[in-house]
């Protein structure tokens, strides 16, 4: 027996996924294709909000969505309605989308659809406060919603989540009259966690706040494409 | 359950470092991970994951040591460094301003690897 030997690696343990995430990032500016990582709890209203912005898009950008879910393709059922390319992507057991996932779903995408005619993916992940965070899937923007019903702590409960986003979509603002919501607490808590994210007041049903978002992207989509 | 991933992620490391060493003819001590604070990860449900997972391994009499390292940030109004916390939103203690720069506390990370040759 030899005597131990100390190899000082200073590796990052998601290395592997995030050299397979800046791949996937390669291949996206190589297609020219923005990618934005949509993520949020369960039932913040991603899909909804999936389905107006499509439909708001298509008047003047080209876009597809991989559909992270843990056990069924209803939400990619859904966006399917609206003819635009979606490839489900049904992770199993694991509560997120991570780049490998991510790299199979554009391989299934570019079997449907050529990605150089498209201007954006939006890729859903699976609602998770906590994991989604840490796995980079090769995105440019990560967008986080939260909506009202979940409480003004969530930013400093799941600071990760809301410390990585670009932007922050507080999504359900319709219900704020009938609820004993602090919308100010919770916009303070988010400059708390992370004073350099966007952060947008929106509602799927009276889509108040579409239009901002709508600017967004397509403020993105254009500086990306210059 | 994203420690299962984060170890995935961990063993595939291992992997790719054995392979360079010939994984036939070490034996894997330790493996000494640095975690910051302000990370997803919970040590201890990453320790049990790991020995689940290597189980009847190459990496089976391994073990892992955690070394914590604090969630540090610096207040952009005064330059201080200070330990943010939930109860004060995370805010400096000095000037009250927001969490803007992190020092440290976001890593994940294979410190080192102790290792024999057979």
């Amino acid at each position: 027996m030899h005597l131990p030997i100390s190899d000082k690696i200073e590796l990052n343990i998601l290395h592997q996924n995030s050299h397979q995430a800046e791949k996937n990032k390669v291949k996206f500016n190589n297609y020219n294709l923005l990618c934005l990582n949509i993520m949020s709890s369960p039932g913040a209203g991603k899909t909804r909000l999936l389905e107006i912005t499509l439909e708001d898009l298509s008047t003047e950008f080209q876009s597809a969505v991989l559909e992270g879910d843990m056990t069924t393709n209803l939400d990619a059922a859904r966006l399917e309605k609206l003819n635009i390319p979606v490839v489900p992507i049904t992770t199993g057991r694991a509560c997120h989308l991570d780049a490998n996932m991510v790299s199979g779903g554009l391989k299934l995408l570019e079997k449907k659809i050529n990605p150089h005619i498209l201007d954006i993916l939006l890729v859903e992940n699976v609602g998770n406060l906590v994991c989604p965070a840490e796995f980079e899937i090769g995105e440019h923007f990560k967008v986080a919603l939260l909506s009202i019903t979940e409480g003004e702590d969530k930013p400093l409960k799941y600071p990760i989540m809301f410390r990585e986003a670009d932007l922050i979509l507080i999504t359900k603002v319709d219900l704020l009259p009938h609820l004993n919501f602090d919308i100010n607490e919770l916009k303070s808590n988010i400059s708390s966690t992370n004073p350099k994210a966007d952060v947008i007041e929106i509602s799927s049903i009276t889509k108040s706040g579409f239009d901002l978002w709508q600017k967004w992207i397509s403020k993105k989509i254009m500086k990306f494409k210059k | 359950m994203h420690e299962v991933d984060m170890t995935k992620c961990l063993i595939l490391s291992m992997e790719e470092w054995a392979e360079k060493k010939n994984k036939e003819t070490i034996i894997v001590e330790k493996i000494n991970l640095k975690i910051g604070e302000f990370t997803c990860v919970e040590p201890i449900s990453l320790i049990n994951t790991f020995n689940a997972a290597v189980l009847g391994s190459w990496l089976d009499s391994s073990e892992i040591t955690i070394e914590t390292i604090p969630f540090e940030g610096k207040c952009s109004k005064c330059n201080r460094s200070y330990f943010p916390k939930k109860e004060n939103g995370y805010k400096s203690p000095c000037c009250n301003f927001n969490l803007e720069e992190i020092i440290s506390g976001r890593e994940l990370k294979i410190a080192s690897i102790d290792f024999k040759e057979k």
